[in-house]
């Protein structure tokens, strides 16, 4: 069912929300025994939050009328937060942590009707792409078409349930390298990382604070841009909160494509890529075309050459001081208070953090550490300018860069296990540069392939979103 | 710069974890490979050039200094087992 229609039928009564939210609890609880896309499933609070609305309406509440979610579910990435839900971000060091407060994002979901249905699962504190690096003793997501392979990462159990969901629904996801479109290209869905700063930061559990997006995930265009628009705006409680004017998504979604220009990245295609990759995002490009685009080959110097190494040094280097909070205090993991300060977080941080959190916390602490600093940080953070200089200078001229997503099609798990850590944080190659000089870019599903699907990455200036769901809203339906 | 078995054991001391010898083997190549990589950024000329800590340039945010409710002590304290006599009990110090 169309979603407007859904909601619809919501505020007439035609659906009872209380029932609805029931059943589709326990289509979640069904989906998750195959797939493992909840870390958590908030029955309480959804069905809390269902019995509220019904009584809004039998009230007569005047509020209820123009709510934009009523009655939608709404999954929730693990590492945001959402009171008295468990929020872990995937590690076994945040297990048992249920926040006192919600995100900023989350008070916007609830305020606008949107029910919380569960936490999803993701790669610890989002340190990955495949959501395999899954914090101890949590379950590696699947993906919805073929279980055997990745739903992507780090946002995969949103993604995969996007996909899989078949009751009203969308996802809130988060990136940092390309945690949003990398899985919503392996599931066939879309997903929209928006400007850094767009969507406030508050609530959510730092990665990386100069990357971190938090972002919506859906099964249509229409449905992406409908949460975007709910939880975005200025928040005092976000030091790096944008006061920028609100999207107006809904404008960019009827406006037809002639004229725009595209500007196609000649190096994000050819050696490395898969062909079936290549061909289908071409596809979606003359797609485009036939609706009045222009296109043209450009070449993106900085962000392709250099736009990995300076993200994994930045990101690393952040992560590791954000990390440096969890130490078996305050809330989440403890245990027995033994020895000294050293000794017990030591303890605590050493069996508790999976390996992937430990290779990221020791890079990022060499990075910053007295002698490396200059070499590795900071030079980082001056090539990240360049990368900035040159996709502003590309802007001048294009309305959006369109690229495959990934260069691969979603691997099987079976040949994830042999990748080294640089080969696969290769395959983020189109989507960490983006991420880095905090540019909203969305995936697009524009075809499948020996039956999997490919996704094709639109990447655009700052704060000009509606752009990029303008040229997606083509391939609604596809 | 080339990472040895030694600083890796020095870096990982500093971060607080406690690399098994396991972990060391299977780390100590996989990061000297990263960074091998990462080094890459020496070749690019940086001079003048000023560094960014954050993607969008947003100056001089401030807000009135004004007190709001915030999270009570007893809430403060509700998430660990960890505490005495209102505070928080850590690991001995000394």
């Amino acid at each position: 069912m169309n979603i407007n229609e859904f909601i619809r039928q919501v505020k007439n009564g035609e659906i009872d929300i209380v029932k609805h939210t029931q059943k589709i609890i326990e289509q979640c609880k069904k989906i998750n025994e195959e797939h493992n896309y909840f870390n958590t499933i908030s029955a309480e609070l959804a069905l809390e939050q269902a019995k509220e609305i019904k009584k809004l309406l039998k009230s007569k509440d005047k509020s209820i009328k123009g709510k934009k979610l009523l009655g939608v579910a709404v999954s929730v990435k693990d590492s945001i937060c959402v009171k008295n839900v468990e929020s872990t971000a995937g590690s076994k060091i945040l297990k048992g942590y249920e926040p006192l407060f919600n995100a900023t994002v989350i008070e916007k979901i609830i305020g606008e009707g949107g029910i919380i249905i569960g936490k999803t699962a993701q790669d610890e504190f989002g340190f990955g792409s495949f959501s395999v690096n899954v914090g101890l003793g949590f379950k590696i997501p699947k993906n919805p078409i073929d279980k055997e392979r990745t739903c992507g990462g780090s946002s995969g159990g949103a993604a995969g349930l996007a996909k899989a969901a078949d009751f009203p629904h969308i996802a809130l996801g988060e990136s940092t390298g390309g945690s949003i479109a990398e899985p919503a290209s392996f599931c066939d869905v879309f997903g929209l990382c928006p400007t850094y700063g767009r969507n406030s930061r508050y609530g959510l559990i730092d990665f990386g604070n100069s990357l971190d997006k938090i972002g919506p995930v859906g099964k249509t265009c229409y449905e992406t841009a409908l949460l975007q628009e709910v939880i975005e705006g200025y928040d005092r409680n976000d030091s790096t909160s944008l006061n920028a004017k609100n999207g107006n998504y809904n404008t960019f979604l009827k406006k037809s494509l002639k004229g725009m220009k595209i500007g196609i990245i000649k190096e994000s295609f050819g050696e490395g890529v898969a062909p079936e990759v290549e061909k289908n995002v071409r596809k979606g490009i003359d797609k485009m075309k036939e609706e009045g685009i222009k296109a043209e080959e450009i070449s993106l110097e900085m962000p392709i050459k250099y736009g990995l190494a300076v993200y994994y040094m930045i990101a690393t280097s952040e992560a590791s001081t954000n990390l440096a909070k969890y130490c078996g205090m305050r809330y989440g993991a403890i245990e027995k208070l033994e020895g000294s300060f050293n000794e017990y977080f030591t303890k605590v941080r050493s069996s508790s953090f999976g390996a992937e959190a430990k290779r990221r916390i020791i890079m990022g602490t060499f990075a910053r550490m007295s002698g490396f600093r200059d070499a590795y940080y900071i030079k980082a953070a001056k090539v990240r300018t360049l990368i900035i200089n040159e996709y502003k200078k590309t802007f001048k001229k294009f309305d959006a860069l369109a690229s495959p997503a990934v260069p691969v099609l979603p691997p099987k798990f079976s040949d994830i296990e042999k990748m080294s850590p640089l080969q696969n944080y290769m395959l983020d190659i189109m989507l960490v540069s983006p991420n880095v000089a905090g540019l909203p870019h969305l995936s697009v599903p524009v075809g499948y392939e020996k039956g999997l699907p490919v996704g094709m990455l639109l990447t655009g200036d700052h704060l000009q979103e509606g752009k990029l769901l303008q040229l997606g809203n083509v391939f609604e339906g596809n | 710069m080339d990472i040895d078995r030694k600083l890796l054991e020095h870096v990982a001391e500093v971060a607080r974890l406690n690399l098994t010898e396991e972990e060391i083997n299977k780390f100590l190549p996989q990061l000297k490979e990263a960074l091998e990589f990462f080094s890459k950024l020496s070749e690019v000329n940086t001079e003048g050039v000023k560094p960014s800590f954050q993607p969008v340039e947003i100056k001089n945010v401030m807000r009135e200094d004004e007190p709001k409710e915030c999270l009570s002590q007893d809430d403060a304290l509700s998430l660990t087992e960890h505490k005495k006599d209102g505070y928080f009990k850590g690991p001995r110090a000394v």
